[in-house]
């Protein structure tokens, strides 16, 4: 076989971006974690065989991006090359050679071709429980948040380990799904794996040496023109947010040089004693996440585009908690990093990236169960439902911020309707929040109300896992905060941003997400995009004449307008 | 009332609006440019055209069949009415909130599709019902007729009413729509447990929103179509294609034009299961590609893949998720920007990218030298020596391969260090990868392997690209059936009364309640046979059972079908082995220990497939005559061969050209590459096969 031309390595390479793809829809499709299913909590990618990613799909979170091309690497050390075998599947949910924290499986099989080792495919999934005190902050070590599964063998030249599934099944709430989806990762891998040898067979590949290295070559060299294209300089960026036990700020210095991008996060507070802590991986991924945004946004995801993005942090600070400081909910921080970066960030390459947005996804849990307090209902029942929803995102240099939409995550909500069919939760309301997102030249996105209670005879513990109750996005370029995250029950009794907390029956909580913050003067908004907020009900009257500056006539004749149907737009 | 054996099909497209006529099995057709700002008159040109042709007068047809991109094109340009929205406090900005998800993750700058109706005309009246259909806050009609007030006063034209969990309970939606009938006599009401009775508010109130939105411009579009016909002496029935793959009567049409929504490419579905049908076929891939994008849809046993949601109007890149969702009983086509008129640049990894971006008509690819100064597909079609420059549309554009081979050069050449040939090589090999990525992703997801398919190819790139594909899918069979052109007009001919009523309802098997199933499904069935039985008061009608069945806790529902003796004793364990059968074919294995739950069921009602004469195979009569030579470059051998050059019409029943061959015609142009040969088939479809294949 002679060297396939430039031509077919452009082919391949598609198909390659092709194959992940399918790998990727089919976890979604065979998966039965809510946050797999409904929500993208996913990823899938090909890898060399020195453990390289070569591709990795579009559908999935940024937050698995780096994680899962370091992970690759650990398994083969792991398991040793000596031991690597056709017919094996290996598996892990260590948060520091995985995705940051037990809740997430990471699976890894190696593909064979004409009984050579040719790479391997790996794919993760935010899976419902692993058992331990159940998803939330509240651990004080990752001993208690769950199974541990070290980086072994599932399958063994074809052959399950019944004895690791008994262990799992013994250790969960809901085995019956665990064991699903730990299934549905290892048939995604073999649909790859079949797709790769179909493609291999098609070209006449024996190893996928020639187009791994074209793939890597070119992302490298595009990836160090997008850098090199920069300015070098140094600049410094930090922000705080509530954390759990004190709260937590994020400190980075960022140094764009020759050939790659520096993030140091030294100076960032150290690790909490609740389950908020980053492990590095994790913190990596949204660092260079956000970084790939403002710089190198066309480029797809793999081990040489992500190379020259570098990232340290000290040992034991929260972007780099060590075992065994608990990490359940190793997202809150993670999602704060991208707003860090671009603290930094803004000051090197000006009009480029957002003000600050809500940032960490408002999650939540609710763990239903007929009332305690008086004589069952009947048809009461326990029932765990978990929601991810969003605040505003920040205002852009040229944009408003998007409303109620995640960033920097890539999940996406649940309908309310199949919520409340998970469970005898009743969501009363889930609409947009006016007067939340920051003014400014742009105005940051809105955040959103939540209502949620329960059927009658049920009384629950919300896990609450919301940040910036009391450090809202901080507006850029002049542009105001957005509102910060408010939460209350419906009586008035005070609830917490973070924690498991009891609601009794009949009882709602209500929920106020934060919004985005705004992004240049307000001074600067162009009048008629304030008198669209308004007609819209975006902002209040009282917000528009205060923030905006309206007078009392072009107020009313907004609303006249509006009355009139005129102003429908 | 016309003579019943003549009947007419009308396909608005974006361009053309293609016109066919059938008089006792003959057909003649025409494409009139389309008239946006009255599209009939476009119809009643093509009308004349069409019987002038034929040697008939309007007053003899019999029967007409629409179909139409209008209420899509409303919906992508929005130019719908003065809509507002009616839903249940709290939920005002479900429209809006979409997915809280963004479509392209690594865009700072996104922006979002507006919702159809803006926040201030969205409005919340207090009232609940629960999961279970069960009332938690009842409807207050003083506050709904406070709402009628101000609706009046703005002046809406149309109003959509979407409340939570109302397909399972519609009877708040009835009473709001009572109250507005009662205070708005003349506002059209759209209730989204009649437009899309299915979980998932987004997108039920989506549905339900681009209903109301296009009814008024559908209704006056209709009623003028039929007045206009009259008056041209066409006074018989005209119906309307659906999304589904079938029609209904033009007025229920007007109530639910989002049915209308995708009628166009549901005619070509359908012309090419028809095609299927005469060969007997039960696997094909159709192909349809045209100038600005390509379709593909799975046939299987003479039926095109039906889905329940598809998304409209996308607004970036052909992305999945941004556009909007509507979920309605819809042919399952897989649309991917790539057309000939697909343009190609290079990105930062140096990797040729085709498409979405078209060159339209106008400036139009480089070789129409009109100043297009990127290669589109087309350029790159003609400098590998798959277009004739001197007879591209029948001769009636001419072509500049010199301009296509500059435009090559400048935009990929230089940086990839290749010449025109093998740039354009690159380019061609690019957009048949995508689009064979899209059917491999597509039967992937359908559990199917399409080295036992046949494709179908129409549309005028199709035949130009489909041999290359079936090359790169491993498909051996390739059908280009006559009146490609026209294949959306001619489907409509083809198409069954039909009408699909569904409804979501969670049923577990471990609480299997077979009264409920029974109930149900007669309800659908009366639902959708109402339908089709307004079309046609004598003919039998089938009604097809299909429930759409998971593992509970997954969120992918498959469709499961049942015959009508499932469906009228329906029994868990007979439920439960055809979900296994059928989860275990796409997913290659079962789930132990799961419960097994039903969330929608649908009941199709139709009549019967006309009844299609299978064709007898020609045997082969020996070499068509050869009409010329030219080079024609195969991208399989990365080489350029001497092709033999020969006119379809030439042709003859059973003739016989070995690859590397063009057969062209006026319309299009069927490349025929190294590996395949061709026949002609009695029904002057081309029928090319892999060299000595067993198909």
């Amino acid at each position: 076989m002679s060297t396939p031309s430039n031509v077919a390595y452009q082919v391949m390479w598609n198909r390659m971006i092709s194959v992940v793809e399918e790998q990727a829809q089919a976890l979604v499709r065979t998966a039965f974690s809510t946050s797999v299913r409904e929500a993208g909590d996913l990823s899938a990618g090909v890898y060399d065989t020195a453990g390289q990613m070569l591709a990795q799909a579009v559908t999935g979170t940024p937050g698995h991006v780096n994680a899962m091309a370091d992970a690759v690497g650990h398994f083969i050390r792991r398991i040793g090359r000596e031991n690597i075998f056709e017919g094996d599947v290996y598996i892990t949910n260590d948060p520091w050679e995985g995705t940051g924290h037990l809740h997430d499986i990471t699976v890894v099989t190696p593909s064979f071709h004409k009984g050579e080792l040719a790479g391997f495919f790996g794919c993760t999934a935010h899976i419902v429980d692993i058992g331990g005190r159940g998803f939330g902050a509240d651990a004080a070590s990752v001993y208690e948040e769950g199974l541990y599964i070290p980086i072994m063998k599932l399958v063994n030249r074809g052959e399950v380990d019944q004895t690791l599934i008994r262990i799992v099944r013994g250790n969960v709430r809901e085995p019956d799904q665990l064991v699903g989806d730990i299934y549905a990762l290892a048939t995604c891998n073999e649909i790859g794996h079949r797709r790769l040898i179909e493609m291999m067979e098609e070209f006449g590949l024996d190893d996928l040496n020639g187009i791994g290295g074209f793939i890597l070559e070119n992302s490298r060299r595009a990836t160090l023109e997008c850098i090199n294209a920069l300015p070098h300089g140094e600049a410094s960026g930090e922000m705080t947010v509530d954390g759990f036990s004190a709260p937590i700020t994020l400190k980075v210095k960022l140094s764009i040089e020759q050939d790659r991008i520096l993030s140091d996060f030294a100076g960032t507070s150290g690790v909490d004693k609740k389950g908020i802590n980053c492990p590095l991986v994790y913190a990596k991924a949204y660092a260079c996440y956000a970084l790939k945004c403002a710089i190198a946004p066309e480029i797809p995801n793999n081990a040489a585009s992500l190379a020259p993005f570098e990232i340290t942090a000290p040992v034991n600070s929260i972007v780099n908690a060590v075992h065994p400081a608990p990490v359940a909910l190793r997202h809150i921080v993670g999602h704060f990093v991208p707003d860090a970066i671009y603290a930094a960030l803004d000051q090197l390459l000006p009009n480029t990236v957002p003000a600050e947005g809500a940032g960490c996804l408002c999650n939540f849990q609710v763990s239903l169960r007929p009332r305690t307090d008086a004589a069952h209902t009947v048809g009461a029942r326990r029932a765990e439902v978990l929601t991810f929803n969003s605040g505003g995102a920040g205002a852009r240099p040229q944009f408003d911020g998007l409303n109620a939409t995640a960033f920097p995550s890539g999940v996406m909500t649940m309908p309310i309707e199949a919520t409340e069919h998970t469970g005898p939760v009743i969501i009363w309301r889930k609409e947009l929040r006016p007067d939340s997102g920051g003014a400014g030249k742009f105005r940051g996105g809105l955040g959103q109300y939540m209502e949620v209670g329960a059927q009658e005879g049920h009384e629950f513990d919300f896990q609450a896992m919301f940040d910036r109750v009391d450090h809202p996005a901080r507006g850029r370029q002049g542009g105001e905060n957005g509102a910060p995250t408010t939460i209350i029950q419906d009586d008035g009794a005070k609830m917490y941003g973070k924690g498991k907390q009891f609601v009794a029956h009949g009882r709602r909580v209500v929920l106020a997400f934060p919004g985005g913050a705004g992004y240049g003067p307000v001074s600067e908004r162009d009048p008629e995009l304030v008198k669209r907020d308004l007609a819209r009900g975006y902002i209040s009257t009282e917000t528009a004449a205060r923030d905006y500056g309206m007078t009392q006539q072009e107020i009313e004749a907004v609303q006249t307008a509006v009355t009139k149907g005129e102003m429908v737009l | 009332m016309g003579n019943s054996a003549i009947r007419m099909g009308v396909d608005i497209g974006g361009t053309f609006t293609d016109v066919v006529i059938e008089v006792e099995g003959k057909q003649f057709s025409t494409k009139v440019l389309t008239t946006y700002i009255a599209p009939e008159n476009a119809i009643i040109d093509g009308l004349h055209q069409v019987c002038a042709k034929a040697g008939v007068a309007p007053s003899d047809i019999g029967q007409i069949i629409h179909g139409t991109t209008l209420a899509t094109n409303a919906l992508i340009e929005r130019r719908g009415a003065k809509t507002a929205l009616i839903t249940t406090e709290g939920f005002r900005d479900v429209i809006e909130m979409r997915t809280e998800s963004r479509f392209e993750q690594y865009d700072l700058n996104l922006t979002l599709p507006e919702p159809l109706i803006p926040r201030q005309s969205r409005f919340s009246i207090s009232e609940r019902v629960d999961a279970t259909g069960g009332v938690l806050v009842d409807l207050n009609r003083a506050e709904v007729e406070a709402v009628a007030d101000q609706l009046n006063a703005a002046g809406y034209e149309s109003i959509a009413v979407g409340l939570i969990h109302s397909y399972l309970n519609p009877y708040h939606e009835r009473m709001v729509r009572d109250v507005l009938a009662e205070k708005l006599p003349d506002v059209m009401v759209s209730l989204s447990s009649e437009v899309s009775p299915q979980m998932r508010e987004y997108e039920r109130f989506n549905t339900v929103v681009a209903n109301a939105y296009i009814k008024p411009l559908m209704k006056s579009y209709l009623g003028r179509l039929k007045g206009r016909l009259e008056d041209e002496g066409a006074n018989c029935s005209v119906f309307l294609m659906h999304s589904g793959g079938g029609i209904i009567s033009i007025e229920s049409a007007a109530d639910l034009p989002v049915r209308l929504v995708e009628s166009g490419p549901a005619g070509g579905a359908v012309f090419a299961a028809n095609t299927a049908a005469r060969y007997g076929l039960d696997k094909v891939l159709s192909f349809d590609m045209g100038g600005t994008t390509a379709k593909i849809c799975l046939i299987k046993n003479q039926t095109p893949k039906t889905s329940r949601v598809f998304e409209v109007a996308r607004t970036y890149r052909f992305k999945k998720g941004s556009g909007m969702p509507i979920s309605i009983p819809v042919i399952d086509m897989v649309e991917i920007g790539a057309g000939g008129g697909s343009l190609a640049h290079i990105d930062s990894m140096r990797q040729i990218r085709v498409g979405p971006e078209s060159a339209g008509s106008e400036p139009g690819p480089a070789c129409y030298g009109r100043g297009g100064d990127k290669p589109a597909v087309t350029d790159a079609d003609l400098v590998l020596g798959k277009l004739d420059p001197n007879n591209f549309a029948g001769g009636s554009i001419q072509l500049h391969a010199d301009s296509s081979a500059d435009a090559l050069v400048n935009v990929l050449g230089k940086t990839l260090d290749m010449d025109a040939q093998t740039a354009a090589f690159g380019l061609a090999e690019v957009v048949d990868e995508n689009m064979a990525n899209a059917a491999r992703v597509h039967a992937v997801e359908n559990g199917e392997d399409l080295s036992e398919y046949t494709m179908i190819a129409f549309g005028g790139a199709a035949p130009l690209h489909a041999g290359r594909l079936c090359e790169k899918l491993g498909v051996d069979r390739l059908l280009v059936p006559t009146g490609a052109g026209v294949g959306s007009a001619i489907g409509f001919l083809r198409a069954p009364f039909s009408f699909e009523a569904n409804r979501s309802v969670y049923m577990k098997l471990s609480d299997f309640k077979p009264d409920v199933i029974k109930s149900l499904l007669t309800e659908l069935q009366d639902e959708a046979t109402g339908f089709v039985r307004s079309c046609d008061a004598t003919s039998d009608i089938i009604s097809e059972f299909k429930v759409y069945m998971r593992y509970t806790g997954q969120g992918w529902e498959i469709p499961i079908s049942l015959s009508a003796e499932q469906a009228t004793l329906p029994d868990a364990d007979t439920f439960l082995k055809l979900f296994e059968a059928d989860y275990s074919a796409l997913f290659g294995r079962t789930v132990d220990g799961m419960d097994v739950e039903i969330t929608v069921w649908s009941v199709n009602a139709t009549t019967p497939p006309e009844q299609v004469a299978q064709i007898a195979l020609a045997s082969d009569t020996g070499a068509a005559t050869v009409a010329g030579q030219r080079a024609l470059f195969d991208p399989a051998l990365a080489t350029v061969s001497d092709a033999q050059v020969v006119l379809r019409n030439d042709m003859k029943t059973g003739q016989t050209v070995q690859g590397p061959a063009v057969v062209t015609e006026d319309e299009t142009t069927i490349i025929v590459p190294s590996s395949r040969q061709v026949t002609a088939q009695p029904d002057g479809t081309i029928d090319m096969t892999t060299k000595g294949a067993q198909v």
